[in-house]
């Protein structure tokens, strides 16, 4: 059989792509429709934590971190309760990353403050001596892409069902209402927070830094 | 038509993704040994702004070596043996020849727009997949016009059977556009948005462990069929060629090539193992991937076995040099794998620089070592100029070979060193170390790691030079070499 596939590279190609194919179909779509299921009370990710999300991956965060605490005593204690499948069902991609070069941060809302991360981004050191992590200071002016994160929430909420309010509709003129109505006051509160007269101001001239939204996802992770 | 006298193939498509290989490389291990050097000496990250940190760079990297030299390496390898196994040129069909430029101008292109932006930061994030849609676009694009000429050169072929390379030429194209197309479906965020935000970004169809799952589908099976079936075709074709002895046994290459097909796209799921993807599939992963030590190994003995009554050649040849040490690390890196991927080992080296520890000492050991001596058996057919120095392969390949060596040792001991410390625990069963104390404990396994890159870099200077001097000022051949590469 196989002498005669190598005369007949059609059969031969179609032979491999059976052969290869099989292995995906069998492991990844029993659990497809399952894994897809959100734990009870999960809430989607608002505008800003998006726009947050949004500078997690331009700054490209998961180089170094994970988002994925292992079920073993050393990780719960270090990170707090292990990851459950279900967290990460608004994660569109998943950031679970492949390295700790820094440590796992799928829980690090719940202890770190604002203004620890405000210290933290401008000057790692400051907060953690040795860390090797460097600076974001560029992050404290380059100003957050919110238009861009309320298109993914809209795209999110018709594509896929994600539960998002009535306010979240296609269009230039909603994306400013729900600018004004939620993601500016969010910014506000966080800045607020960062204890950063600079970013303070900023936010209030309806200029929101990428520090400030990437604060507000990291406070999310909880 | 069967004639034995030689024929004239088409070696102009092979030039340039030469050259390619050569800039790529550069580039793409330069950026290697700047972000290795920043674990080491954290300063080096405000050479650049924004641009300059670790982890902008990081992606860049990767993407350059693998989608920039790896690939440009196996296209030199194709467009060269293709011609050759198939006994028909590229110059014999214009629309083949039109289609071959226009391949290359479409992939500089799109090169181009993967580098710069994924330093703007425009990136998808899943690894190896970093570009965004339009760039996938024309990557689907090129992919599609390298099928239309592998099967349009089948068509026109004079050697009824295909040669075990073809085989594994045929697998990549396959194998690469069902991962790819999978692993990149998304919707392009203005669209159902009413024309918001940035036109190039999109999210993902899978949310989530979903997400993982194919992402690691494709992750792993990138490594499967960027890093693995197309070198194997490259080693099938080069080291019988250079060596001038015939494959060690048929057999052996049927079993290890369709054994290879069915288990490696199983063992994906070793990349999230302890992850929130279903248990059942976690060990399948674990189980497959130890099976694939036998198609693995299959390959690589059945390339040493080749070398049977000639080892001479190896002290000899220097090209015969990074063949069969590319087989043997590929052993090497086929045992480790599996290794990693037991439930109880991977507990200790998942997240720490075993892996990357991994990972290189199959592309520095393994795919570049193939890519090196593919182009220097090609160059001489090529250019018909001799090689141009020996002995500068001679000390390129120890140089390479220390430098592949102080690289994975390093990255062995840091790995483990810390996956044991994030576990330690005192007395009272309290965490013995603080995240901080398990970075600056691998200070100097980076140094290390920093050092053997360079050299590996410094090789690949020598390699550039080699290779520009044959190409321009090597001594003229009259006739084509039948084995071995004659070198000054």
């Amino acid at each position: 059989m196989f002498h005669w596939l190598e005369k007949n590279p059609f059969f031969f190609a179609v032979g491999v792509f059976l052969t290869i194919a099989f292995a995906g179909a069998v492991t990844i779509l029993p659990n497809f429709s399952k894994s897809a299921q959100p734990i009870k009370g999960l809430k989607p990710y608002t505008v800003l934590q998006l726009a947050g999300r949004g500078v997690y991956i331009k700054d490209n965060c998961l180089s170094c971190h994970s988002q994925m605490i292992r079920p073993f005593k050393a990780e719960t204690d270090r990170y707090g309760q292990y990851s459950l499948s279900g967290e990460y069902a608004y994660d569109r991609p998943f950031l679970w990353g492949s390295r700790r070069i820094g440590p796992d941060l799928h829980r690090v809302g719940n202890y770190r403050t604002p203004d620890w991360h405000a210290n933290h981004m401008w000057n790692p050191k400051s907060v953690v001596p040795g860390s090797i992590m460097p600076a974001y200071k560029h992050q404290f002016t380059n100003i957050a892409d919110t238009e861009t994160a309320y298109a993914e929430a809209v795209t999110v909420k018709r594509a896929f069902g994600v539960p998002y309010g009535d306010d979240i509709q296609p269009g230039k003129a909603a994306y400013e209402k729900e600018l004004k109505a939620k993601v500016l006051p969010d910014a506000l509160k966080i800045a607020t927070q960062m204890k950063n007269k600079d970013l303070i101001a900023k936010v209030k001239a309806g200029k929101i830094p990428e520090v400030v939204a990437l604060v507000a996802y990291l406070e999310r992770l909880k | 038509m069967q004639s034995n006298a030689a024929m004239e193939y088409d070696y102009s498509i092979v030039k340039l993704y030469m050259w390619t290989t050569v800039i790529f490389g550069i580039v793409g291990m330069l950026i290697g040994v700047i972000i290795a050097s920043q674990l080491a000496w954290p300063q080096l990250n405000y050479m650049m702004g924004e641009y300059g940190t670790f982890s902008r760079l990081r992606p860049i990297h990767t993407n350059v070596v693998v989608y920039g030299f790896m690939i440009s390496g196996i296209f030199v390898g194709f467009y060269y043996s293709a011609q050759r196994v198939l006994k028909v040129s590229m110059g014999e069909s214009k629309f083949l020849m039109t289609l071959g430029y226009l391949q290359f101008f479409l992939y500089l292109i799109a090169a181009s727009g993967m580098v710069i932006s994924e330093a703007m930061g425009i990136t998808t994030s899943k690894e190896y997949a970093q570009m965004e849609w339009p760039l996938d676009i024309l990557i689907v694009v090129i992919w599609v016009i390298w099928g239309v000429i592998m099967f349009g050169l089948i068509g026109m072929r004079r050697e009824k059977a295909l040669y075990i390379s073809m085989w594994y030429y045929v697998a990549t194209f396959l194998g690469v556009a069902m991962l790819y197309l999978f692993n990149n479906m998304e919707v392009p965020t203005q669209l159902l948005s009413g024309g918001l935000g940035a036109w190039y970004h999109s999210v993902s169809m899978y949310a989530g462990t979903n997400d993982a799952m194919v992402q690691w589908w494709w992750g792993h099976n990138a490594v499967a069929f960027v890093f693995t079936v197309p070198i194997i075709a490259l080693i099938y074709y080069f080291l019988p060629k250079e060596s001038g002895q015939a494959v060690y046994s048929y057999k052996l290459s049927l079993l290890s090539f369709w054994g290879l097909m069915f288990i490696y796209l199983w063992a994906g799921g070793h990349h999230l193992l302890w992850s929130t993807v279903p248990d059942w599939v976690q060990t399948m992963a674990s189980v497959f991937s130890v099976i694939l030590i036998l198609p693995s190994w299959g390959s690589a003995i059945n390339m040493l076995l080749t070398m049977k009554g000639e080892w001479n050649q190896l002290t000899e040849n220097p090209l015969i040099k990074f063949m069969v040490l590319a087989s043997t690390f590929y052993m090497l890196s086929t045992l480790e794998g599996p290794i990693q991927a037991v439930k109880s080992v991977n507990a200790i080296a998942h997240f720490t620089d075993w892996i990357p520890g991994h990972v290189h000492d199959g592309t520095l050991g393994w795919v570049s070592f193939m890519v090196f001596a593919t182009l220097m058996h090609s160059a001489p057919r090529v250019f018909k100029r001799e090689i141009y120095s020996k002995s500068l392969l001679e000390a390129q390949f120890w140089i390479q070979t220390v430098g592949v060596v102080l690289y994975f040792t390093s990255m062995w001991i840091a790995g483990i060193t810390q996956g044991m410390m994030w576990r330690a625990v005192d007395e009272y069963g309290n965490l013995m170390y603080s995240f901080i104390d398990t970075v600056n404990a691998l200070h100097p396994y980076w140094a290390i790691r920093a050092v053997g890159g360079t050299l590996y870099f410094i090789g690949l200077l020598m390699f550039a030079y080699n290779f520009f001097m044959t190409a321009t000022a090597g001594r003229k051949l009259e006739t084509e070499p039948q084995f071995r590469s004659p070198m000054a």
